[in-house]
């Protein structure tokens, strides 16, 4: 029961966006997309990459890999003490291209990395770009990168074909909106609450309003993230917004029951995803 | 690993002339002034580097306070608290003693530490409390490393009648035990930190937590010169009553303008509120002091600009201590309130354009100062304030090394921001300087910790 056109074209820039082909794949079954969060490096490398897999191959559309970084400002305490923990197992910043394509490489995701922005600063963004394009990556979700800042990684990846997910929160203008969602390229990701991730029992009513805000300012895939952990919170969003988006659920899920907990929660999220008439 | 740049050696020795910068004179034969720097931008630093839930109130507040630094009653009550309330004027006091140590010039000391709560960090708060009232918040929240800025806070909200939560370091809140106290003796409530490093960056990252949740009757009260637009531009503007004043006086006292200008670099706040005064006279050196800590070969420092490069941290671009991957890296001083891994952006700017010069001064050099100036002029000055106060001895040794024919060492003339006092530094410096019993309960503090 969407309403939102269904051409993937109708967004200026996204024609070979992999993040908008993924959403737009799911919606032509009938399906709010689902995107999935987990860190680079927790617990350890290699079991990241089974991870990734595992929510592909369990009903994940869209794969989002975290880059474990110092001062994580929009996480809150499941997040924070992941990333803690694969920073003193020693993962390294270009670990993330071997575990992008780690994934890639098996699976058919679009695999977006989500980074705050100085580690990308520090590589120069142009490298980092180039070695994400290779690596098979999608593209940047960027949490503390709004578009006033950003212009050096907005000339940068038009020719690696990356996507550019800036956030949009209930707090942000209509001016503002506007300019971000012309910023983005694969979808815009709107922060359902004003707080940092974590798993919440309801997420806020400012949710609808954000993405309601986002598609009149001319998005055409508006993602839902922050506080969703239950196949029935993506249903009810789902009425709304082409995807949703999960982080702290899985995450938790990883620290406490490894991979198979990952397979089986992202199996039973994505039971959620059908939109049948509500 | 951090990177050298500028030519300032790994060894601190930092630019040997102290005067007669040729990059400096050039900008400002120009005739541009450096005052008033409106930000977002100091040249390539500043900025706002934040999450997008946050804009909205960045936008607030620096619409707020534009109006408010406007605005005939606004600055009528700053100015009425600062001298009612906070004790200002602060009085510029010659140091005729020190100045013995300093190469015989003559040395003013800039008495921030006879402001109420003992520091120049009362100017910020006050200010930035009147700028919550006019936004209709109801509460404030701060970060702190030592408890200076955290207890100043406290103080403002009480005085203004704003719930206060302070969020310090969990290992700090143990060290700073009395600090703690004194915040809650003020109303104010201590969350302890135990995110990340849990020292004062990781502080910052929780206040910032929080203020994106409770934004809406919060007003993030930032300590110091750093952080996002307009921050480093508002909390400069609360502070430029330092160097207003101290140009005045030092006119006043000597007829003349100083040769140099010395404080201490945390964040940067004394410094920028004391160079201001002095920015657009290129006679005028200004120089500002880093934690050197164990000294910047061995690692654990505070030397942002001296060691770091440009990269963003809470909000800002300037320069940070980071490692070859962008991670923050952890900052090592004597002093907490110097123990903070960024810096201001405008001493960023200020730094590359050559205006201003940065050097790192050690714990032990800071050390030996902080007993100079306690022996010599009976002001115990905070541990951070005796890194300026070291600076300053080894510039005034610089001048009176570098006289003409005709000239004396008395001459030449050297304001040093006392940025505050020392009673919270104690237990610390009788720790150092082995004053303690070894059963008693103060030795014990003083070897967990670094101030009470
Ligand atoms: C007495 C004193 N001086 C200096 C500083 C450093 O801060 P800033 O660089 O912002 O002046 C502090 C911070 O706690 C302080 O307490």
């Amino acid at each position: 029961m969407t309403t939102q056109p269904s051409s993937p074209d109708t967004t200026s820039g996204s024609s070979g966006s992999k993040a908008a082909a993924a959403i737009e794949k799911a919606r032509g079954e009938g399906r709010t997309a689902l995107i999935g969060y987990l860190p680079a490096g927790f617990p350890d490398v290699p079991t990241s990459i089974e991870a990734g897999i595992a929510l592909a191959e369990n009903g994940a559309d869209l794969i989002e890999i975290g880059i474990p970084y110092s001062d994580p400002v929009m996480d809150g305490h499941v997040i924070q003490e992941a990333t803690v923990e694969a920073l003193a197992q020693g993962f390294t910043v270009p670990q993330i291209f071997e575990v992008v394509e780690g994934i890639t490489r098996r699976t058919d995701a679009a695999v977006l990395v989500m980074t705050y922005w100085n580690p990308v600063m520090r590589m120069g963004v142009r490298a980092f770009a180039e070695r994400l394009a290779a690596a098979g990556g999608a593209g940047l979700i960027t949490p503390d990168l709004v578009p006033d800042e950003a212009a050096e990684w907005l000339e940068a990846p038009e020719e690696f074909g990356l996507d550019r997910v800036f956030l949009v929160a209930p707090s942000t203008s209509q001016k503002r909106m506007q300019t971000t969602v012309e910023a983005s390229r694969g979808f815009v990701y709107a922060v359902s609450v004003m707080g940092v991730t974590g798993a919440r029992t309801s997420v806020g009513a400012a949710a609808q309003a954000v993405v309601d805000a986002a598609h009149g300012a001319g998005a055409d895939r508006v993602c839902v993230g922050l506080g969703v952990s239950s196949s029935a919170q993506v249903r009810e969003i789902g009425a709304y917004a082409d995807g949703v988006i999960v982080g702290t659920a899985l995450v938790a899920a990883l620290r406490d029951g490894g991979v198979p907990a990952v397979a089986e929660l992202t199996r039973e999220l994505s039971t959620g995803t059908p939109r049948t008439a509500a | 690993m951090t990177d050298t740049h500028q030519g300032t050696g790994p060894d601190g020795t930092g630019t040997p002339d102290p005067i007669g910068d040729g990059a400096a004179e050039a900008f400002l034969s120009h005739d541009r002034s450096l005052r008033n720097a409106p930000g977002p931008y100091f040249g390539s630093y500043g900025g706002r580097w934040m999450p997008e839930s946050l804009i909205a109130a960045i936008d607030e507040l620096q619409e707020t306070f534009e109006q408010a630094r406007a605005d005939p009653e606004f600055t009528a009550q700053i100015a009425e608290l600062n001298r009612n309330y906070a004790g200002r004027p602060s009085l510029l006091t010659e140091a005729k003693s020190f100045a013995e140590h300093c190469g015989g010039v003559r040395v003013f000391l800039k008495r921030e530490d006879l402001n109420h709560t003992g520091s120049h960090k009362i100017n910020n708060v006050l200010g930035q409390a009147l700028l919550a009232k006019r936004m209709g918040k109801t509460r404030i929240i701060a970060e702190t490393g030592a408890g200076q800025h955290g207890v100043a806070s406290a103080t403002a909200a009480a005085l203004l009648d704003l719930e206060c939560v302070v969020y310090m370091g969990a290992e700090d809140t143990r060290r700073q035990a009395l600090n703690v106290a004194r915040m809650q003796l003020l109303g104010a409530t201590v969350i302890p930190v135990t995110n990340g490093s849990q020292t004062l960056k990781d502080a910052i990252n929780d206040a910032l937590r929080d203020w994106v949740a409770n934004v809406d009757t919060t007003h993030y009260l930032l300590g110091t010169a750093a952080g996002a637009h307009p921050f480093p531009a508002m909390v400069r503007f609360f502070h430029e009553v330092i160097g207003e004043e101290a140009r005045e006086q030092i006119l006043e006292q000597t007829g003349r303008l100083p040769d140099a200008v010395c404080a201490c670099v945390g964040g940067g706040s004394n410094a920028i509120g004391i160079f201001h005064g002095f920015l657009d006279d290129p006679s005028v050196a200004l120089y500002g002091f880093e934690a050197g800590g164990e000294g910047v070969e061995t690692g654990r420092h505070a030397a942002t600009i001296t060691l770091g490069r440009p990269g963003v941290l809470h909000g800002a671009r300037s320069y940070l201590m980071q490692d070859e991957d962008g991670q923050t890296m952890e900052s090592h001083s004597i002093s907490a309130g110097l123990d903070y891994p960024g810096v201001g952006p405008e001493h960023a700017y200020l730094a590359d354009i050559g205006r201003a010069h940065y050097e790192p001064i050690t714990d032990a050099e800071a050390m030996e100062a902080f007993k100079v100036l306690s022996r010599s002029e009976g002001i115990i000055p905070a541990i951070e304030t005796a890194h300026a106060l070291a600076g300053a001895m080894k510039i005034g040794r610089r001048l009176a090394a570098d006289l003409g024919p005709d000239e004396r060492p008395s001459d030449r003339v050297v304001i040093v921001s006392l940025s505050g006092r020392g009673d919270k530094d104690v237990a610390t410096a009788a720790g150092y300087f082995d004053l303690l019993p070894d059963d008693s309960a103060e030795q014990e503090i003083a070897e967990e910790g670094e101030q009470l």
